[in-house]
Formats: C-alpha cells, structure tokens, sequence
C-alpha cells in the first residue's frame, strides 16, 4: 500500500520537511516576488482605507453646501422631450418676471416659432418689444417694433448698468444657465423656491437674502417667484412650484435647443444599432467559426 | 494582378494579407478603434472650422452660433466635444492592453505610441482653449502657467507663449493653429507607429512570446472584427452624443471667458485630472511640473524593463494596482483642494511612479 501511495504522490508525503515548512512561513524566507507582493497588498489595502477616509471626509467638506435634490423632471428620461406646453408658460414668466433683469442674448424670437407658439403669435410678441436699429439715411440710430428675427432685448445697456441697478451684482445672462450649473434645472428650481429666514446665528447683509442652495447662501436676487404673481393664459394654477418648475423647463430649452431632437437621434439610433451589431457580430462569428472550430496539437 | 510596391499592394499588404496571430482577443480592438475615431475628429473639425472664429470677442459666440444656427452644427461640434474623449479614453485602454501583456518590448512601436500619447494630450489641451468658455480661459492659464517653472527664463517663455503679457487674442489665434495642424501630426505618427509594429512581425498576442507558426491573413478575419468593435464603439460613442451630450464637460465652460472672474474650481477635463493631481499635490512649483510630465514620459522608459516575456501572477497584480492608483488619481484631480485630498494626491502619485518601477522588474 505504501509503494502504491508513493508511486502515485511522489515521495514528498514520506519525508521529515517540518523545519522546512517552519521556514516557507516566515518573511526573511520568501521569494522576491512574495515579498513584492506582500508589499503591494499592504499598499492597496492602505489605499482602500484612505479612500473610505477620504470618501468620509468630503461628506463633511460639503457640510456648508446644500446639494440639490433630484426633481422628477419629465424630460429628464433617456428618450423623453420636453414639456412644450411647460415650455411656453416658462416663457411667459421669464417674460412678465424674468426678464426684468435677466438677458437672453441668444434667443431669437424665431426660435420660438413651431415650438411653443405660432408664427403669427411670435410676431405679436416680438413687435411688443423696441428695438434699436440703424443708422437711418441721417446717421441717427432709431427705436422700432422687434421683428422674428431680432433678438430678446436686453434689459439694461451694459454690464456696468446692470450692476448699478441691482446693487453692485450682475443678473446673469439665462440663456445658458441650465448646463451653466451644477445641478441644472433641478438647481434653478432649487434656488427660486429655496428662499427662507436665516437660520439663527447667521447674518445677511443689506440688500442680500438668504437661501439655502444658492453657494454662500446669501443672494442678491430677491424671492422673485410667489403663488399666484402672474395668471397664466392656459389657466394652470400659477403656483410658486409650478411658476418655478415651467421657468427652469423653458430654459432647459433655450440651453438646449436641440433637446428633443438629439433624443429622437439617440432613439434611432438605438433601432439601428440593434440592428447593425448583431448582424457585424454574426458575420464576424461565422468567418472565425471555422478557426475556433480547428484543433491544434504539438508533439515533440 | 497588383503591382509590386504600388500603393495598393503596400495597402493590401498592411490590412489585406498581412499574417496576424490567431489567437488575439478583442483587446486588440483599440488601436483600429482609436484611428477611428480620429478619423472622426478631423472630419468634425474640418466641418467646425468652416463656422468657428478664433477672435476672443467672437470665439464663445460663434460656437453657440455653430449648435444653434448652422444646420447640423450641434451634431457636429458635439461629436467633437465628446470624441475628444472617447479618442483620450481608447487611448489608456490601449496603453493598459500595451503594459498588460507587456507590448513595450517592441520598442519603436512603444516609443511613438508614447510620442502620439503626448501630442493627443497637447492637441485635447488645446482644442479646449478654443470655445473661450471660463474653463478654457482658466485652464489655458493654469497649464501655461506651468512653464514659468523653468528657471531663469520661465516667465519669458510663458509672455512668448501668450504673446502677450496674459492669455488672450494671440493665444487663442496660435492655438487655434496648432490645433489644426497636430491631427495631422498624429496621423503621420500613426503611421510610423502602424509601419514599427507591422515591421517587427505584426501584432502581439496574448501569449506573449512572439511566433509566425500560426498566422490567419489580417482580411477578413481581424478586418470584420476591427468592423465589429467600431460598430460597437461608434454606438455607444453617439449614444453620448445624441442622450448624454454634456457628461464630459464642465458647467463653467458655458459660460464666456472673463478674465476678472476666477471659477471656484478650476480642473481640466477628465483625461488630464490624473497629472493634475499629481502637479497640485507637490508645493514646489519646478518639481510638480517635472512630475507631471514624467506621468506621462515615464511609458518611454518602460521597454528599459526587465525582458520577461511570461505573464506573472505578480505582474497582473502590480498592473491592475496600477489601474486603481490611476481611477484614485483621476477622482482626486477633481476634488477640491483639502488638505486630506492633497495628501491622498501625494501618497498616489508616488505609488504611481512605484508601479513603473514594479513593471521594469516582474
């Protein structure tokens, strides 16, 4: 039985190896590639611990920044488009509220023709506006009614202007203030509905007002959205919410013009890679099945 | 029915009949994918280029001109916004394929490889300048800035560079030149690089140890594969395009340069954040540069390595380490500047260079 048992493990089983055993297990006796990577283990999990310290920490670094939750915005889905009708009564209180600081230097009137109004309704608005054109065959520039293809006038002259009339800070342009954020759309809701009292402790400056996501807290923006501020044509209750959450969709639409139609793109495109890959993939297969199926030995 | 040495047979023969390995895995599709995709980038750019204006008062404007007013200009330039980094990320798929089954030891193929690394990362820097967004003002400042770290003559340097005595019109202008004209470059480098690994007996394999035993011509078999992962790719690529347009790039960037006012936190864009956050983590100014360029030099000296063809235990170990030291890197370039982020930045970026040293011995 003995012979048996070693024909078949070798002889290793029958020999005295205990010293030998003792010494695999200490360190001063390993390999070089051992001890590499003892070392490197040692480093990853050292690694791994700062990180989850790391990670720890920036919890606490983010403590005097509110992070915006996440809104169910419809457009917001991997194929959904926006809201048109959200879109339109966002214009309306970027119009009537807005607008009363803010620009929208890239936003023509002809944008809005096709998407949220007729072209008949678009001219309408856009001869409500004054224009300044010129110069006439005197030199002299002049004011006219706005046509489709002028841009939304702007409500002061210049920057230096606009500071002046708002207490020494600049109402940002809103054309691009969607994807100009972190938080986009979610963060403009955030900052129009986020206005409270400051908390106890905390001073705010003359002319500043306290809200909790805009970064710092403190803003020179007054509350600006209330229930009820303007009546909306298609009679939607003109909540604070509602006014808050149609005026960061219509503006999710002047960062994005394109928004919808980059979904219907991305969804044909989706049809016709759903086609294309499994057709390559199958071509493919077939070519190597005849190589994959093959059996190679080697004999000395 | 070719004519020896026309142009056709040198073509036939370096994607027709060239002999490849059998037995190469999909790994092998980033190469093919990254041509591809700068293909793809050059062809936007050229289409770019017919609306874009290099002034500093017109530069913003004309690319929001280009997304809303050209017809398909939004495809367009948001092909090449996102391509940028797809072409960066195929990029470190191929260097980690490269270092993984130890392909430096075909060390021409190696050494342009490295050069064609730099000057894509030089070319992404500089394309980014060009929209004038508040990050490409800021991010041309920081990163120019960088050579004032050369002593005596620094700060000469960085005023030639600009052209000026900040970053401003002749900046934009020149790199906006050298932006057209390095795809080029890489093209050419591309090339050689495909003339180096042709030259030394085709591609590697997962084997390792290099053999013409078994061969299968490069057409169809690897042509129909090459196809495959670019059908792949390209989809997913313009899945981001169409859906997920504005994943890669920043808030900041939406916004005009305005060289009054400094953006909270100023990073570059993902594929720069590892160097970056081994330049920030070291105080002297000198020192950081040179570490952020050896980052990167550093695969130039990696075919200096121990020639061992076999695939160690140890060897997958130190890479994948390396891996997870590069993606630790890569987050904490864009975390904002914390005494404990600078400190993991440091500890990083020194086991960074420690795995290069790893990878010369196993």
């Amino acid at each position: 039985m003995t012979s048996t048992l070693c024909r078949n493990i070798g002889s290793k089983l029958l020999l005295v190896q205990h010293g030998r055993h003792l010494r695999k297990q200490q360190i001063s006796h390993f390999s070089r590639a051992k001890k590499i990577a003892l070392g490197t283990s040692a480093f990853v999990a050292g690694a791994g611990a700062f990180t989850a310290l790391a990670l720890h920490y920036s919890v606490h670094a983010s403590e005097d920044e509110l992070h915006t939750p996440s809104y169910p915005f419809k457009h917001k889905g991997t194929f959904t488009t926006l809201d048109t009708a959200s879109v339109r009564r966002g214009f309306q209180v970027y119009q009537q509220v807005c607008a009363a600081c803010h620009s929208l230097n890239y936003l023509a009137f002809r944008s809005l023709v096709g998407y949220t109004h007729t072209e008949e309704e678009a001219k309408a608005i856009a001869a409500e506006a004054q224009i300044e054109d010129g110069p006439n065959e005197k030199g002299k520039m002049f004011m006219r009614p706005g046509k489709l293809s002028d841009y939304m006038p702007k409500p002061y002259k210049n920057d230096e202007e606009a500071r002046a009339a708002n207490n020494g800070a600049l109402p940002p342009d809103l054309s691009y203030i969607v994807i100009a954020r972190h938080g986009n759309e979610d963060y403009i809701f955030s900052v129009l509905t986020g206005y409270y009292d400051p908390p106890a402790g905390v001073s705010i400056a003359d002319g500043q007002y306290f809200n909790a996501y805009f970064p710092g807290q403190a803003i020179s923006m007054a509350q600006a959205l209330y229930n009820e501020i303007i009546e909306y044509e298609d009679g939607t209750p003109a909540t604070q919410s509602q006014l808050a959450k149609d005026v960061a969709t219509f503006l999710r639409w002047t960062s994005e013009p394109h928004h919808d139609e980059k979904k219907l793109y991305g969804f044909r495109l989706v049809l016709f890679a759903a086609m294309l890959v499994p057709l390559c993939w199958y071509l493919k297969k077939r070519t190597f099945s005849h190589i994959k199926s093959k059996k190679l030995a080697f004999k000395a | 029915m070719i004519r020896n040495g026309s142009l056709v047979s040198i073509l036939y023969g370096s994607f027709g009949r060239l002999p490849s390995p059998i037995n190469i895995s999909y790994m092998w599709n980033f190469g093919s994918t990254i041509g591809l995709f700068l293909v793809s980038q050059i062809l936007t750019g050229i289409f770019l280029t017919m609306h874009y204006v290099a002034d500093v008062s017109m530069a913003f404007d004309s690319v929001v001109h280009i997304i809303n007013e050209v017809n398909y200009g939004w495809v367009m330039r948001y092909m090449h916004m996102n391509g940028a980094s797809f072409f960066l990320g195929f990029i470190y798929l191929h260097i980690g394929r490269g270092i993984y089954y130890k392909r430096y030891f075909s060390v021409n193929a190696w050494l342009v490889g490295v050069v064609l690394l730099a000057l894509s990362m030089l070319t992404a820097f500089l394309g980014y300048v060009l929209p004038w967004g508040q990050m490409s003002f800021w991010g041309a400042t920081v990163i120019t800035n960088m050579v004032s770290a050369v002593p005596k003559y620094g700060t000469s340097i960085v005023f030639w560079l600009w052209g000026g005595f900040s970053v401003g019109a002749p900046t934009l202008t020149r790199f906006y030149t050298f932006h057209f004209l390095f795809p080029f470059l890489i093209a050419v480098f591309a090339v050689l690089h495909l003339y180096f690994i042709h030259g030394s007996g085709g591609s590697g394999n997962p084997l390792g140890p290099f053999s013409n035993s078994i061969k299968i011509p490069f057409w169809p078999y690897y042509g129909l594969k090459d196809i495959l992962g670019f059908v792949i790719f390209y989809s997913i690529f313009l899945f981001v395009v169409f859906i997920y347009s504005d994943t890669f790039s920043d808030p900041d960037n939406y916004g005009k340069a305005n060289p009054l006012v400094t953006p909270v936190h100023i990073k570059p864009e993902w594929y720069f954040l590892f160097a970056y956050a081994i330049l920030r983590s070291i105080p002297n100014k000198l020192l950081g540069v040179i570490s952020l360029v050896m980052s990167v030099l550093i695969f130039a000296f990696l075919p200096l390595s121990q020639q061992k063809f076999s695939l160690s235990i140890w060897h997958q170990f130190i890479f994948w380490f390396w891996v997870f030291d590069f993606m630790i890197l890569t987050w904490l370039g864009g975390c904002p500047v914390k005494s404990m982020f600078n400190f993991m930045s440091q500890v990083f970026g020194l086991l960074y260079f420690f795995s290069f040293f790893f990878f010369s011995l196993l």
